[in-house]
């Protein structure tokens, strides 16, 4: 596979927003998530768990509920008091309305989608009627003491069960009264008793509410009667979320321990009608708080503040032991946080609020293959840049020859002009940016760092031309032939200043002539979305990736798959392979070896040798430590395409340096979880 | 009885109580539990063993009320048969053959003429495979039945009766072995296998101990051998079942029970804490800690006001059901290792040996049970699996009882040994013994011996002890007054130290009289004056290092006797101060009668042990029994009888006035009987237990007092309860006796 140097970088000091809250839509298959930063992603679990879409967070916006609600329609609201409605296609918010009554706790949409109840700070819950291009107010329940912790529709529509502090209670939608008012035990703390929140509720259609609280417990009640049916201590410490499946008959509870509980509704004997609830299955795979579970037909979703995505498939009811039948645990997002100007060895790290730029170190000793080598110059932080407002920076990128840096927030794009001379860093915001550019998903500079790519709403890409020394102009809009709604979110451009490719939500890759300013060809729809595109500097051949792990190469001259694509196809790939956790989020080339592609997931990257035959099932994928024992010839019989190395872990970006040595950016999860509060204490046998 | 009566080996009380799972009666007034070849019956109120239902000739594996009639009790043993006993009365009143070694025994309400047996396949039992299979059990009036039509059921199943249990109204079995859990459905004649994986990434061990089936409810539970129990549910699915895990038990689950309602499940292991699970909740659990030792088996009674443990200890502990113990039955307890050997309290007569870790038990043959414990190291017991806990290895007790010396050793590496030696004395007030004196290290290496000298015959009466060591010395300790001016106190304290060419002392043992000791060093004997400490003479003919010593007693009182490892056994005069006689014998255990000059001598040669009872006057021994065990014997003790038994033979008559116990190395403890197995059948069952939990009334009491006066003319001494040992089945003297006994017992029921 080649030696490198390799620049192992770690200090990115990453640290991904805590999980707020998730919706799932059984629907269409997708999962909202909300951070603790406010920012909103949109995961397709028909694309292998893809994260589809990105809002950046806001700083004054906090997300407390999130629903779907009409159809495809995302609503949010949080301790600001609004209410928002997500554009899913522009990537932002659409519009805001305040509830009036103080911070929002929970917001549930009626089971037919067309009303929103809210869950307010003053005790009122608030029905909203949902309009096709906004949501109306309608009218408040009656109003009770106590904030509204969590509310739940009746699956008929006609019930709201609502959890306040210390008690639960039944409004009737019609009248708007509160027609059940239950009590919860507290925790006895002493002579006192500290309060008890219920923090989630669900009501199922047999009349029966179920509610998690501080005090630990998970109870079922009986909603007509107002009677506790069952109880379940599950926690010494809070149970802060619940969810049911569809079918109720399995319920999902996730605790401040970090640890997610399922129940099952199971007959006490075979063939009678009673059944019974009966916890089941326990798994601790967080470390903090869940602060959000849901519960999808065959999995268990969960969330916490450790900023992870747990995917907890139901084994019995996978079918087969696939790609579905196996955990899956997100923590970094599916974007590129990274970008490397090649030619000056810089590094651009985006967090949610500034940039940071970065000289990489350098070494003048050689050492054979697993040396440690000694660093003659330091990684060197050459630039902080913050970005002014509340709003968190939604995309950046550095031009290759490190003397551009643009980045962009939901509503405006920066550009500033870095003059690296000697050691000193200057850097000059270019003050006139054209207005039309008003939201970016993505950025790119050409390879002669003369124009900038920004891919926009519609499928459109706006071309800025770069000027020196400091300024810039709008040149063109490339847009598809057809007309897209979805906005763009990946971008390539050729070596050459040729070509452009860029694939958007609706997961249709357009490539654009820079010669001509006009669509050149259309990618063939493949039906998956699309996580990294790359042009190859030699051959102008775009190497695409998709969700489902395929990976494809097609040739933009001759507007088709390559030879080697179809083959591809039409051999498939390695198991191995198509069962990864991660998609492959970054491609790039070595030209001194036209042949290879090199690209990289979370957990491993890999050089793609198109010249060596591909592996088929029988093989072991992941050979290479086994290849390394053997002789030189040995090891070119057993050799085949896929070159892995899973050294780094977990791996934000990898990249190949002009001078052709390797940057690898690395996080550990250790270093994450430093940076976290400390979790709950818990007594561990034998410590 | 005119014809002379072999001497036949009998195992002699301290089975196993905790062979199998104990039953309650139904209403929960008797504990029955299988104890060896018998089942006892125990009263739950009083501790009393009310019955001893004698007929199997081998080990009892299980024993079930019989579901249509709970006066009745199913046991089945390793001989190959079910007897159904009438447990109140103590009669048998049937034997079905079946011709299998049955290792467990299950019934059922529902099915009304067949049990359910696990028995081996293909009637091998080196190979390590099970089979659960139903039998009918034919209805006959014959007393003894063959009962051979099997229907195989599950195949491959674990061996124990704790890897299977039926469910809720027969409508299924489960059963685990290894990481399998198998449930055969009646109904649908289907079976569902549920495989776990052996370990986990955080260490789990998946492994299936034992096995519950919820009363009531569609309900399994399994114990696994990292601690965990699981809960199963929906496992009429073959995907969609379920589990929950409790976990609680920090090692192996070694048994569960669910109450008779099933709303709480039971669960023990080695911790000795009984566990008890209210609605499968991990929340809500109580527990009854300290019970003593691992728990083995647990049941519950039918009515639900008690449960009970057996314990590895040779302990059962009633316990009701608001978790308070309520009675204990305690057998002997066989511990690992018997280091103190057997020892005679000369005060209560009782065999005292080791028992708990670290304690002494008193235990009383006649009775077959633990008369009290004695706390000797009085530290608290840590189970923990690699933990050098102090071990109590010597006990000697003066002529009287009124002293016991202990030693105790810890042992960390080869070079740190922990020594401590302990005096005890009895208090009559308080009727035990307390501390007297402790003695850090009175060694610098291993205690060897330890005796006292009789002081009852002496003037001046002093108690002196002789410790002998590794470490080349031998120490007297004498009873010195150290009293202060306002403290009245006694406390021991080292005379003299003797050495002999610094060899290690092996032995030590004073004669009859006390005025001469005797220890051994490496291959020398040396006889000491104990007035003056003077060495008199040193024997060291034929070489040899010394194993065992003694003097002869009584008119034999001039005679030393030693026996070497080179297989020889000696004979000393003392006062020609030569060799009077020596014979290769390859002694392990020499061991003098106290009340006679008669010395048992057992020796080992390839295989079985071999018994020589010889006076020291006379080389010929006068009584040889061969073979009396195929394993090691470790220790013997002569107990001395309380009334002289009248021996016909005149060749046994050596057993009149004490009997020899002796020890094997499987912890087996096995005397002599020279009654015969009619005498041994006299049925012990004329007294109705009935009528114990009958009211006190005036008629009762005249009756009772005239049934007394009539048993206690026909059987003296039937309360020793003698066993015929299984494990000595080679011996040709042992199978003679067990036709003899077939015989006797089909003509007792004709």
């Amino acid at each position: 596979m080649g030696e490198f140097q390799v620049h192992r970088v770690r200090f990115f000091a990453y640290v991904p927003a805590g999980i707020r809250c998730l919706a799932h839509s059984p629907r269409s298959a997708r999962l909202a998530l909300a951070r603790t930063d406010g920012a909103l992603e949109v995961y397709n679990f028909a694309a292998n768990y893809f994260q589809e879409k990105g809002i950046p967070g806001h700083e004054t916006r906090t997300t407390e509920a999130l629903c779907w609600a009409a159809g495809d329609r995302l609503f949010g609201a949080g301790l600001g008091g609004d209410i928002s409605e997500y554009d899913l296609e522009k990537l932002r918010v659409k519009y805001s309305l305040d509830g009036f009554g103080g911070p929002i706790w929970s917001m549930a949409a009626d089971p037919s989608g067309t009303q929103l109840a809210v869950g307010c700070e003053d005790g009122s819950v608030k029905l909203f009627q949902v309009l096709p291009d906004k949501i109306q107010f309608e009218r408040s329940l009656d109003r009770q003491k106590g904030r509204i912790m969590s509310l739940s529709w009746h699956p008929s529509g006609t019930h709201i069960a609502v959890g306040s502090i210390d008690l639960l209670r039944v409004f009737d939608v019609k009248s708007g009264h509160a027609i059940q008012r239950i009590l919860v035990d507290r925790r006895p703390q002493g002579l006192y008793s500290r309060e008890c929140v219920v923090w989630s509720v669900a009501f199922l259609s047999d009349g029966t509410i179920v509610s998690s609280d501080s005090v630990g417990k998970v109870q079922f009640w009986d909603s007509e009667k107002g009677t506790l049916l069952e109880t379940h201590p599950v926690s010494s410490s809070a149970v802060l979320c619940l969810a049911v499946s569809e079918e109720e008959d399995s319920i999902v509870v996730g605790t401040s321990e970090g640890a997610v509980y399922q129940f099952q509704l199971l007959p006490v004997k075979w063939g009678s009608a009673e059944s019974k609830w009966v916890r089941t299955k326990p798994f601790q795979h967080h470390t903090h708080d869940v602060r959000a579970v849901a519960h999808s037909a065959t999995a268990l979703i969960s969330g916490g503040l450790d900023a992870q995505l747990v995917i907890r498939p139901l084994m019995e009811r996978v079918h087969g032991k696939g790609y579905d039948a196996a955990l899956r645990k997100f923590t970094f997002p599916h974007r590129r946080l990274v970008s490397c100007a090649k030619k000056a060895g810089l590094l651009l790290f985006q967090f949610p609020q500034h940039l940071e730029l970065w000289r990489l170190g350098a070494t003048n000793s050689a050492g054979k293959d697993g040396d440690i080598l000694p660093v003659s110059r330091a990684p060197e932080h050459l630039l902080q840049l913050k970005s002014k407002g509340p709003e968190h920076i939604c995309c950046s990128c550095i031009s290759l020859c490190g003397s551009w840096i643009a980045y962009s927030t939901a509503s405006r794009l920066h550009l500033h002009r870095v003059h690296l001379e000697n050691g000193s860093v200057s850097v000059k915001r270019v003050s006139k940016v054209p207005k039309l550019l008003c939201s970016a998903h993505q950025l790119l500079c050409s390879a002669d760092s003369t124009s900038l790519f920004v891919a926009s709403d519609e499928g459109a890409v706006h071309v800025l031309k770069l000027l020196e020394p400091g300024g810039c102009g709008h040149l063109q809009t490339l847009r598809p032939n057809s007309g897209s709604a979805q906005a763009v979110y990946l971008l390539a451009a050729s070596a050459d200043g040729d070509w452009l490719a860029a694939a958007g939500g609706d997961w249709e890759i357009n490539v654009y002539s820079l010669r001509h300013f006009k669509p050149h060809c259309t990618v063939p729809a493949y039906n998956c979305a699309v996580t990294a595109l790359a042009i190859h500097p030699v051959t102008n051949n775009l190497v695409i990736t998709h969700s489902d792990q395929q990976v494809f190469e097609f040739s933009i001259p001759d507007r088709e798959y390559t030879t080697w694509s179809r083959k591809v196809q039409q051999h498939g790939l390695h198991k191995g392979w198509l069962e990864r956790d991660t998609p492959i989020t970054h491609i790039t080339f070595n030209p001194k070896q036209p042949a290879h592609i090199l690209l990289h997931d979370t957990h491993m990257f890999c050089i793609l040798d198109k010249s060596l035959p591909l592996p088929d099932d029988a093989t072991p994928l992941m050979n290479q430590t086994a290849l390394k024992q053997l002789s030189e010839k040995a090891r070119r019989g057993y050799a085949h395409a896929f070159k892995i190395c899973k050294k780094y872990q977990p791996l934000l970006f990898v990249d190949l340096l002009e001078e052709g040595s390797l940057v690898v950016v690395e996080r550990p999860l250790m270093d994450i979880k430093t940076q976290l509060p400390p979790p709950v204490q818990q007594k561990k046998f034998g410590t | 009885m005119v014809a002379q009566q072999p001497l036949r080996v009998v195992r002699c009380g301290g089975s196993k109580l905790s062979g199998a799972r104990a039953a309650f009666s139904a209403d929960a007034k008797y504990l029955l539990c299988a104890s060896g070849d018998y089942v006892k019956v125990y009263s739950t109120a009083t501790e009393k063993c009310v019955h001893i239902l004698q007929g199997h000739t081998n080990l009892v594996t299980g024993i079930q009320l019989n579901p249509q009639n709970h006066m009745q009790l199913y046991s089945c043993s390793l001989d190959g048969t079910i007897k159904l006993w009438d447990f109140t009365d103590g009669i048998l009143i049937k034997t079905f053959v079946v011709g299998y070694k049955l290792f467990a025994f299950y019934t059922l309400a529902g099915s009304e003429d067949s049990v359910f047996i696990i028995i081996p396949k293909k009637n091998e039992d080196f190979l390590d495979w099970f089979q659960l299979v139903s039998v009918k059990l034919p209805k006959t009036p014959d007393q003894e039945v063959e009962a051979n039509e099997l229907s195989l059921i599950l195949d491959d199943i674990g061996q124990s009766p704790k890897c299977t249990a039926f469910g809720r109204e027969g409508e299924y079995v489960a059963s685990v072995r290894g990481l399998d859990l198998l449930v055969y459905f009646f109904k649908k004649k289907k079976v569902n296998r549920f495989p776990l994986s052996a370990t986990s990434r955080k260490g789990a061990n998946n492994y299936f101990t034992c096995v519950a089936c919820h009363p009531k409810e569609d309900c399994i539970a399994s114990g696994h051998k990292d601690g965990k129990i699981r809960l199963w549910r929906n496992f009429n699915h073959k995907r969609e079942y379920t589990f929950s895990t409790l976990h609680w038990h920090h090692d192996v689950v070694m048994d569960l029970a669910f109450s008779v309602e099933g709303t709480s499940l039971l669960s023990g292991g080695v911790e000795s804490v009984l566990v008890q699970w209210r609605e499968g909740s991990d929340y809500k659990k109580e527990f009854l800690p300290r019970l003593g030792s691992t728990i083995e088996h647990i049941s519950a009674s039918p009515d639900g006001t008690f449960y009970c443990t057996s314990h590895t200890e040779n302990k059962i502990t009633i316990i009701h059901s608001n978790l308070s113990v309520s009675a204990v039955i305690q057998g002997l307890v066989k511990g690992s290792d018997v280091k103190t050997g057997l020892v005679v309290d000369p005060r209560t007569k009782a065999l005292v040996l080791n028992g708990k870790p670290g304690h002494l038990q008193f235990y009383c043959l006649q009775t077959d049970k633990q008369l009290y414990n004695l706390d000797i190291v009085q530290q608290e017991y840590i189970h923990q699996i690699g933990l050098n806990q102090v071990d109590l290895v010597k006990a000697a007790f003066s002529a009287q009882g009124s002293w016991l010396a202990t030693v105790e050793q810890r042992e960390e590496k080869e070079t740190e040994l922990e020594l401590q030696m302990k005096l005890w004395n009895y208090d009559e007030q308080t009727q035990s013994f307390t501390l007297n004196t402790r003695i850090n290290m009175p060694h610098e290496d291993h205690v060897t011996a330890l005796c006292f000298r009789d002081t009852d015959e002496l003037e001046d009466g002093t108690p002196t002890l002789v410790t002998a060591g590794n470490d080349g010395r031998f120490k007297v300790w004498v009873l010195v007054n150290d009293s202060d001016s306002e403290k009245q106190s006694m406390g021991w304290s080292c005379d003299f130290v003797g050495s002999y060419h610094n060899y290690p002392a092996t032995n030590c043992c004073f004669s009859e009289d006390g005025s001469l000791l005797a220890v051994s060093f490496e291959e020398t004997v040396t006889v000491w004056n104990s007035d003056t400490w003077d060495l008199i003479c040193t024997f060291c003919h034929p070489p040899g290092r010394i194993q065992n010593l003694c003097f002869g007693r009584l008119s034999c009182s001039k005679y030393l006797l030693g026996t070497t490892d080179n297989g020889f056994l000696c004979c000393w005069n003392l006062l020609s101060c030569a060799l009077e006689w020596s014979a290769q014998l390859n002694v392990m255990v020499l061991q003098p009668d106290p009340l006679s000059e008669n010395i048992a001598a057992v020796s080992r040669l390839l295989e079985g042990s071999d018994l020589f009872v010889f006076k020291p006057n006379e080389p010929r021994p006068f009584c040889i029994q061969r073979n009396v065990c195929r394993e090691r014997v470790q220790w013997a003790v002569f107990i001395p009888r309380d009334v002289p038994d009248s021996i016909g033979s005149e060749k046994h008559q050596w057993l009149s006035r004490s009997q020899l116990y002796f020890l094997t190395e499987t912890q087996d403890l096995l005397t002599f009987s020279t009654k015969s197995a009619e005498e041994r059948l006299t049925p012990s069952s004329k007294q109705l237990a009935v009528e114990e939990s009958l009211p006190m009334t005036p008629f009762s009491l005249l009756l009772g007092k005239h049934r007394h006066q009539q048993r206690s003319k026909e059987n003296a001494d039937l309360d020793t309860a003698v066993v015929q040992s299984h494990l000595a089945q080679d011996s040709p003297a042992i199978k003679e006796v067990r036709e003899r006994e077939s015989v006797c017992e089909i003509n007792m029921h004709i």
